[in-house]
């Protein structure tokens, strides 16, 4: 299988060779990160931009970590203290990032399908680092990634997705990534924060709707618990964030019913007491750490890959 | 179709390894030193058969390591796409070893230098040697083998091809001239 994409917007049309690809790759980018000397020439004289229009933490730095880790040069810039705040329009910035000669932008933005629109306006390969509630491909791929590591072949396992799904560009991301892989998928949550036609079994093809949190974890191989927005509250969607923890949050007991050792994911920041204990969070069964370095690695092979792709920059 | 001349055939790289086996182990007599970093695909290979072969003459098991060098090529702008990484899997520290670095074939020498920066990556070796099956010239960079099964006068356009039973099929190597190859 060969590479052929000049963009990472979303992996709603991906095959499952290409997830396989990146994934296979993903392995040997955790293996030069284990050595002693972190990093490799194979990017040098490339340009990466990342360009966040919406806060972030890990998912930037996971990317500076990860086109360093290739020798590519960085450049940060944020919509705060940037041209962006004093009115400039996203098409500018964009004009502006590919005259500055960035290779490869990677972009954060609150608007859903931001990405697309800069990515057919520059000869710049684009990677989507997560759009308003529609995609935030790379956190897929890490999951699956992750998921794939600690379960082995992903074909018949059945993953639990709970929390706020309607609102969740990781949720969309992590059925995309991990359906093709062959397993399926419970989502559990609020019926207010579950799109309706999901909520009437019209849900993506691969996963199911199941109201009920611990009949969704009985015997399932892993959970991934989503952030809860806590602004969600003020919007009438939620009665209390109490009400929350209690009926939706992952407690000891009820992870305990899920396969021995089936772990425990959840994308970051944590509300840690809200949708998952703190105990859950830094137990036996988490993930979350791993999480957080597998990210780099799946980020340096998504670089990687698009760095080779021939219509990049006619 | 004209039949290929058979540079080496299954005795022939028997041999040849086992040769190999044993001018490693005399010139580096520190035998808990010594360590066999194979370059993927095929070099890996035949760094596990010189890892049995000295196990079978001297009773020891060289530390072994398999080596990909993808992301240290220095022609990733040329060939338009970005080839496949494999895993490098280096289970010892090579601190202060003598490294063998092993490969199928020498050409222009540019697979080597990339897999003598990629080595470096893992620590400081006291020493770097290079055994090839194949020494088919041409280099384009100052690089030269320390064990060679064989010495192969060829033109830059053709091809040498070599088959082992691990990949699937048989031992032998071929050369093949540019005007025949298809």
């Amino acid at each position: 299988m060969t590479w052929h994409r000049r963009h990472v917007l979303s992996t709603d049309d991906w095959s499952r060779a290409e997830i396989d690809l990146v994934l296979d790759t993903t392995s040997a980018m955790v293996e030069v990160l284990g050595r002693p000397i972190r990093r490799t020439p194979v990017l040098r004289g490339r340009t990466v931009i990342l360009f966040f229009a919406e806060a972030s933490t890990r998912t930037r730095v996971s990317f500076e970590l990860a086109a360093k880790a290739l020798s590519a040069d960085v450049t940060n810039i944020t919509a705060s203290g940037s041209s962006v705040e004093k009115g400039e329009t996203l098409l500018d910035t964009v004009r502006t990032l590919t005259a500055l000669g960035g290779d490869v932008i990677v972009m954060r933005h609150p608007a859903s399908g931001a990405p697309y629109f800069v990515a057919d306006r520059t000869d710049a390969a684009v990677i989507n680092a997560g759009d308003g509630w529609h995609a935030h491909p790379t956190q897929g791929l890490l999951d699956a990634y992750t998921l794939r590591a600690a379960l082995g072949d992903l074909s018949g396992r059945r993953i639990v997705i709970v929390g706020d799904i309607t609102h969740s560009r990781v949720a969309r991301s992590d059925i995309d990534a991990l359906v093709p892989l062959g397993a399926t998928v419970t989502l559990s949550g609020p019926p207010t924060l579950v799109p309706s036609a999901w909520r009437c079994g019209m849900t993506p093809r691969g996963t199911t709707y199941e109201p009920d949190l611990d009949r969704a974890l009985d015997g399932a191989d892993a959970v991934i618990a989503l952030r809860l927005q806590t602004e969600r509250q003020h919007a009438g969607l939620l009665p209390s964030i109490r009400e929350y923890a209690h009926t939706w949050g992952l407690t000891e007991e009820r992870v305990a019913r899920m396969r021995p050792d089936a772990p425990v994911l959840h994308p970051g920041p944590m509300n840690e007491g809200v949708e998952i204990a703190a105990s859950v969070a830094h137990g036996a069964r988490s993930l979350i750490e791993r999480q957080v370095t597998n990210g780099v690695a799946v980020r340096m092979a998504l670089l990687y890959l698009l760095a080779g792709t021939p219509e990049q920059r006619e | 179709m004209r039949s290929l001349p058979i540079i080496l055939a299954p005795d022939d790289i028997r041999r040849a390894v086992a040769r190999i086996a044993h001018e490693i182990v005399e010139r580096d007599r520190d035998l808990p030193a010594l360590s066999l970093v194979g370059i993927r695909a095929r070099g890996d290979l035949i760094a596990a058969r010189l890892q049995q072969a000295i196990r079978v003459n001297e009773g020891v098991d060289l530390p072994l390591g398999s080596l990909d060098i993808t992301l240290y090529r220095d022609d990733l702008t040329r060939i338009g796409h970005a080839p496949v990484v494999r895993e490098s899997v280096i289970p010892f520290s090579v601190d202060d070893r003598i490294v063998v670095l092993v490969d199928d074939v020498l050409f222009t020498g540019r697979t080597i230098r990339a897999a003598m920066d990629a080595l470096v990556d893992y620590g400081r070796p006291r020493a770097i040697r290079l055994a090839v099956l194949i020494d088919r010239g041409h280099r384009e960079l100052p690089i030269r083998a320390d064990y060679v099964g064989k010495n192969v006068p060829t033109a830059v356009a053709d091809d040498v091809r070599v088959q082992l039973v691990e990949a699937g099929g048989t031992d032998e190597v071929e050369l093949v001239h540019a005007r025949v190859a298809v």
